[in-house]
């Protein structure tokens, strides 16, 4: 690990201050500090941030949500508010990592964590996203748990979390505050696809901080819910996994939102499934033809081929799990 | 007090009462190393992270926690570990080393009373902290209920991960995550067992629970 300065910071203001400094921000640090031992990260100076007011979980007049960037991803789990209105985010949250980690972990800090790509973690192996130019590894290697949506001819990365596949299904929104006030960014353009720039991973410019999550509101009653499917039961990051939540009133889809991770670059949202679902009664004949809409635009690599056939699966099983059949 | 010293010049660890008894095998490895020394000073602990490079002095902070009900002031470079400042700087060494990177569970330990990746937690950061090892269970000689059922149980072969275990454990039963033997499972997957005592060791956090 490369030597570091530390400071702690106790409100914005001082942190916008520092890290407009060039300080990086720490506040679970489950993923910095790991990526730092491996010296794949190398701050010049850590912002210790986990003693800013971002701790709260507020339930909107409209019925949404907003998760301060800075509560554990335990807590946001076992939030009565989070379990009752969104199900699909306190399942995502309890299937991730293990109880430890999401005792130290933190909201903000799970969407910006990095990949889990072994050959980014890998110093010696060429990775356009840890050094631009050098090459991508996993493209003709060991490329079983990675991408087949939203990849490039730079970069075959997933993104690991659960909870941002939630975040995408749901529109989520960030909140993030720089030197020139607050912005509000839609999740679907908070995480950037590689393309030609793999190094560029969130929309975030240099010392703004995020302070919110926003989930909207949807119109109830909603049914979520949240699968994931992995080489092992448990502590294990997804090969595939799907979030669904839906709205249905009078027997009729009336509202769908389904993202799938574990098979994209970033969460991968599924507009074109979630229009076949809308207007029509659940039946398991409508499950298995929405879900064969999951995989357009899918590039298989040479060992993550069956990453096509379990993500239709994935995906028609939490629909039938959510909607039920008739 | 900051270190200003390059590493080498850094004097051997001694602990109060420790400097007429023989080298034990510990105190013999941590001189002959490197790196990873400590010493007292004025009262206070000069911490370098186990896995220092060798590039001179590097940033370090004061900080002061309470480990296992002991207030301790230590200087740490920034880079040491709760782990490394346990196990090498305080002599604590039941929390274990088994990845050094969150993904094992042998380096658990309560930090304000929860559980958490020791390993992962850089000691700068726990001013004011409460930190409970798996040495401050036990009261005296009466050892704590799980540590009794994990001898009761034979919950472990070679014990690595034992005392991790039954950190996460005790972390596990307070949180109320042991209704049944699938939701231990499930909340204490953290903690791998390479000798594959799992069956036991969710009997002895069963019963640990059911005795509440």
């Amino acid at each position: 690990m490369h030597p570091f300065a530390y400071t702690r910071v106790s409100d914005t203001r001082e942190a916008l201050k520092a890290g407009r400094a060039g300080g990086r921000y720490i506040a679970g640090g489950t993923t910095l500090v790991d990526l730092m031992r491996e010296t794949v990260e190398r701050p010049g100076t850590l912002v210790d941030i986990s003693g800013l007011p971002l701790r709260d979980i507020l339930v909107t007049k409209e019925g949404g949500l907003r998760i301060g960037a800075l509560v554990r991803m335990a807590e946001a789990a076992a939030h009565p508010a989070v379990r009752a209105a969104y199900p699909v985010v306190s399942r995502a949250l309890e299937l991730s990592a293990s109880a430890q980690l999401r005792n130290m972990a933190t909201i903000g800090g799970n969407i910006m964590q990095r990949t889990r790509c072994t050959y980014f973690r890998d110093v010696t192996a060429d990775c356009n996203k840890r050094e631009p130019g050098s090459g991508c590894a996993a493209l003709h290697g060991v490329n079983r748990s990675h991408a087949i949506l939203g990849t490039s001819d730079q970069c075959v990365a997933t993104h690991p979390s659960d909870v941002a596949v939630a975040f995408a299904a749901l529109e989520a929104r960030v909140r993030l505050l720089g030197p020139d006030g607050e912005r509000e960014v839609p999740f679907a353009d908070f995480l950037l696809r590689p393309g030609s720039t793999p190094q560029r991973e969130q929309a975030v410019k240099q010392g703004e901080l995020i302070t919110t999550i926003e989930i909207p509101a949807l119109p109830r009653p909603l049914k979520s819910g949240y699968l994931k499917v992995r080489d092992r039961q448990s502590y294990e990051f997804a090969l595939t996994s799907a979030a669904v939540a839906l709205h249905i009133r009078g027997g009729v889809i009336r509202e769908a939102r389904v993202a799938a991770g574990g098979v994209g670059t970033v969460p991968w949202k599924l507009p074109a499934v979630e229009r076949h679902l809308i207007g029509e009664r659940p039946s398991d004949a409508l499950w298995t033809a929405a879900a064969e809409k999951a995989t357009e635009g899918a590039r298989p690599l040479r060992h993550n081929r069956f990453k096509v056939a379990l993500l239709k699966r994935t995906v028609e099983r939490q629909l039938r799990i959510v909607g039920g059949t008739k | 007090m900051s270190i200003d010293l390059p590493e080498s010049a850094v004097p051997p660890p001694t602990e109060p009462g420790e400097s007429s008894s023989p080298p034990s095998r510990r105190t013999f490895i941590a001189t002959s190393a490197a790196v990873g020394g400590a010493v007292v000073a004025g009262g206070t602990f000069l911490a370098v992270p186990d896995e220092a490079t060798a590039e001179g002095a590097a940033p370090s902070s004061r900080v002061s926690l309470t480990v296992n009900g002991t207030r301790r002031t230590v200087t740490v470079d920034n880079r040491t570990s709760l782990l490394d400042l346990l196990r090498e700087h305080l002599g604590l060494t039941g929390s274990k080393k088994g990845c050094n990177a969150g993904a094992c569970g042998a380096c658990t330990v309560l930090v304000d009373g929860h559980r958490v990746n020791s390993c992962l937690t850089l000691a700068v950061r726990l001013e004011g902290a409460e930190v409970t090892t798996v040495e401050g269970l036990a009261e005296g000689d009466r050892l704590h209920p799980l540590q009794q059922a994990f001898i009761d149980e034979d919950a472990f072969q070679c014990g690595y991960c034992t005392p991790g275990q039954i950190v996460s454990g005790v972390g596990c039963i307070q949180e109320g995550h042991t209704g049944s033997p699938e939701e231990i499972r499930e909340w204490m997957s953290g903690n791998i067992c390479r000798c594959g005592c799992y069956v036991k060791i969710v009997r002895a956090v069963e019963q640990t629970a059911g005795r509440k």
